[in-house]
C-alpha cells in the first residue's frame, strides 16, 4: 500500500533537474525562526490584573459584611454581637496602641522560627523519604497519616514535653505543618518524568548534582504546593498554640485570650480579624510566587494569568 | 563564528564497539530486546541504525551512553588512542529543562564541568548563534517550536564536547521543512567537528540522507539484519535520486524482516 505512494514520489524527484548544493541555511533558519515565534499579545497590566483579582474578593467582603449588618438589625444575640462599624472603629484603636505592635511582633518572631524548622524538616525528611525506598516503606504512609491529624491533638504531647513554653507551641508547629511540606518533596520527586533524569544522566550530573539540578527543580512545583500548605497549617498550629499554651499574654493569641476574659468582645472580632488577615495575605503571597513558577515552567498558558 | 567553535577542545571522536552484545528486560528470563548485536563504529563515522518498533533501538542507545549494561557481551566507546570520551544524546523530545533559559540549558553541561561562568556564557552564545538561534537564549524552553528546541538541544549536546552523539529519532516529531533544514545543520555540523554519530530512525530515506552506513535491526530479538553502504558525496538532498535508490533496496528488506513475524 505505501510502496505506491513511495514510487510516485520518485518518479517525481527523477524528473526534477540536479539541485545544486544547499541555500544559504543562515537564511532559511532566519525565516523559520521568524514564523514559528507567535506573536506575544503580553501580559495585561499589572494594574489591570490586580483588579481583576481583587474586586470579586471586595464583592465577597462586601456580601460578609450586609449579612453580618443584616444580623444586627435583627437584634440577633444583641448582647453579644456588635456592629460592624463597632468592630472596626475597636479594630482602628487597637491598631494605634503600642501592645498591639508588640503582640504582632511576638507572634511573628515565633512564626518566623517556626516556619522555618518546619520548611527544614519537612524538605529533609521529604527528600529522603522520596529516595531511600526502605524510609518510604517504613514511615511513607505515616507521614500522609500526620497530615490529616489536627494540630491541636499535639497540644498534650507538647505541654508534657516542654511545659508551658513557646519550645511546645514550635513542636505543635513542626508535628502540625512538617508532613504536609514533607508530603509536597515526595510527590514532587515522585513526579519528576524519568525521561529528565536520562538526560540529566546524558549531561553529567551523578547523585548530588543530578538532585541539585534535575530532580528538585523538576520537583519544585509540587514543592511550592507542599510549601504553601505547610504554611496554613503552621499558622492553625502556632495560633492554637498561642490560645491554648498561655506562654505570652503579649502575643496575638494571648491578646485574643485576654479580651475573652474579660468580655471585650469587639476586640475578640478585630484580632480574629487580624489574624485571618495575615494567613490570607501569606497564601495570596504563595498563590502569587506560585503562579509565576508555573507559567515560567510552561505548565500553564501565560495568556490567562 | 566557527573558527572559534573549530578552536574549542573537543574530546576525540569515538570508537564504538557492540561484541556479542545480549539485552534481556527483566532479569534472564524476561523479554530480549537485543540478541547477540556485534557492531563497530569507526571513529568519526555517521552510522544509522533503522529499524521496525521493538527492536531495540533505544535500548542499544543506552548501552551506549552506559545508562544500562548489556546481560551479555561488552560494549565498548574510547577514543581510539584510549583518550577519555564523552556522550553526549539527543532525543525525540528535546529533553530541555523547561526551569533553565535556553540558554542556562546550553550551559548546565559545561557547569557540570566545572567551566567558569564568563566562559559558560560565551560559549553558550556561541552555540547558539551556530544552530541559527542567537537571540533566543533568554526564552523558556516552552517559547520556542519543536524544531527551535530540537536545535537548542543540539546546542546543548555540542556544548559537552562529545566524541559521540547519541541521537533517538530526534527529528521524528518535526514537519518536513524543519526536519530537512536540521538535516543541513546536523550534517554541516558533524563534517565540522568531526564526532562521531549513531543515529536511530525509523524513517529509512533520513537514515539515506544522513548516515555513510546504515545498519537494518530485526525486531523482537534485535539482531543485525543487514549492513548498507551510502557511497554518496556530501552535501546531500533527501530528495535526489540516489537516496531514493538506497531507500528502496533498505525498505525492501526492511518488509521482509518485517513480513516475517507475521507467518
Amino acid at each position: 500500500m505505501a510502496g505506491n505512494r513511495v514510487s510516485v514520489i520518485d518518479s517525481d524527484v527523477r524528473s526534477a533537474a540536479p539541485l545544486p548544493s544547499t541555500p544559504s541555511l543562515d537564511e532559511a533558519f532566519a525565516g523559520l525562526n521568524a514564523l514559528e515565534q507567535f506573536e506575544d499579545a503580553g501580559r495585561p497590566r499589572f494594574a489591570r490584573r490586580a483588579w481583576r483579582a481583587t474586586w470579586p474578593k471586595l464583592l465577597a467582603l462586601a456580601l460578609i459584611l450586609l449579612v453580618w449588618q443584616a444580623a444586627v438589625w435583627i437584634h440577633w444575640k444583641p448582647y453579644i454581637l456588635q456592629s460592624p462599624a463597632t468592630v472596626a472603629r475597636q479594630l482602628w484603636e487597637l491598631v494605634g496602641t503600642a501592645l498591639f505592635w508588640q503582640a504582632c511582633w511576638v507572634t511573628a518572631q515565633q512564626v518566623v522560627i517556626g516556619y522555618v524548622l518546619v520548611l527544614v524538616i519537612g524538605a529533609v525528611v521529604g527528600t529522603a523519604v522520596a529516595q531511600i525506598p526502605v524510609l518510604r516503606a517504613a514511615v511513607g504512609a505515616l507521614i500522609t497519616g500526620m497530615q490529616t491529624m489536627p494540630s491541636v491533638l499535639w497540644y498534650p504531647l507538647a505541654i508534657m514535653f516542654f511545659g508551658v513554653s513557646s519550645k511546645a507551641i514550635i513542636m505543635m508547629m513542626i508535628l502540625g505543618a512538617a508532613p504536609a511540606v514533607a508530603n509536597g518533596f515526595i510527590s514532587g520527586i515522585d513526579q519528576v518524568p524519568p525521561s529528565l533524569l536520562r538526560v540529566g544522566r546524558v549531561l553529567g550530573a551523578r547523585g548530588l548534582s543530578l538532585e541539585r539540578h534535575v530532580v528538585l527543580p523538576a520537583a519544585f512545583p509540587s514543592v511550592l504546593g507542599g510549601m504553601k500548605q505547610g504554611w496554613a497549617f503552621a499558622w492553625h498550629a502556632l495560633m492554637a498554640g498561642e490560645f491554648l499554651i498561655l506562654v505570652n499574654p503579649l502575643s496575638l493569641g494571648g491578646r485574643t485570650v485576654n479580651a475573652v476574659t474579660q468580655g471585650e468582645w469587639a476586640v475578640v472580632v478585630a484580632m480574629m480579624i487580624i489574624i485571618v488577615a495575615i494567613g490570607v495575605a501569606v497564601d495570596m503571597a504563595y498563590s502569587t510566587v506560585d503562579r509565576s513558577v508555573r507559567r515560567r515552567y510552561g505548565l500553564i498558558d501565560s495568556s490567562k494569568i | 563564528m566557527s573558527a572559534t567553535i573549530d578552536a574549542m577542545t573537543i574530546s576525540a571522536p569515538a570508537r564504538v564497539t557492540l561484541d556479542g552484545v545480549w539485552k534481556a528486560h527483566g532479569g534472564s528470563e524476561g523479554l530480549v530486546a537485543l540478541q547477540d548485536v556485534s557492531l563497530s563504529v569507526e571513529p568519526g563515522e555517521f552510522l544509522c541504525v533503522v529499524g521496525a518498533s521493538g527492536c531495540g533501538k533505544t535500548t542499544l542507545l543506552n548501552l551506549m551512553a552506559g545508562l544500562d549494561r548489556p546481560s551479555r557481551g561488552e560494549v565498548d566507546v574510547a577514543a581510539p588512542d584510549g583518550a577519555p570520551t564523552t556522550t553526549a544524546m539527543l532525543f525525540q523530545d528535546s529533553g530541555l529543562f523547561p526551569w533553565l533559559t535556553v540558554a542556562a540549558n546550553v550551559e548546565l553541561p559545561m557547569r557540570l564541568r566545572g567551566i567558569g561562568a564568563s566562559e559558560r556564557r560565551a560559549r553558550a552564545t556561541e552555540l547558539l548563534e551556530r544552530v541559527h538561534l542567537g537571540g533566543f537564549g533568554a526564552k523558556r524552553p516552552h517559547e520556542l517550536s519543536g524544531g527551535m528546541r530540537q536545535r537548542a538541544a543540539l546546542a546543548r549536546a555540542l556544548a559537552q564536547d562529545a566524541g559521540l552523539l547519541l541521537m533517538d529519532e530526534p527529528f521524528g516529531a518535526l514537519d518536513a521543512i524543519t526536519r530537512d533544514l536540521l538535516h543541513d545543520e546536523l550534517e554541516s555540523l558533524w563534517l565540522d567537528r568531526g564526532f562521531t554519530v549513531v543515529f536511530v530512525t525509523h524513517n529509512v530515506r533520513e537514515a539515506a540522507r544522513l548516515g555513510d552506513r546504515i545498519v537494518l535491526l530485526t525486531s523482537r530479538p534485535g539482531q543485525v539484519a543487514a549492513t548498507f553502504p551510502v557511497e554518496l558525496g556530501r552535501p546531500r538532498r533527501m530528495d535526489s535520486p540516489e537516496i531514493a535508490d538506497i531507500a528502496a533496496t533498505v525498505t525492501d528488506q526492511l518488509r521482509q524482516e518485517v513480513g516475517r513475524h507475521g507467518r
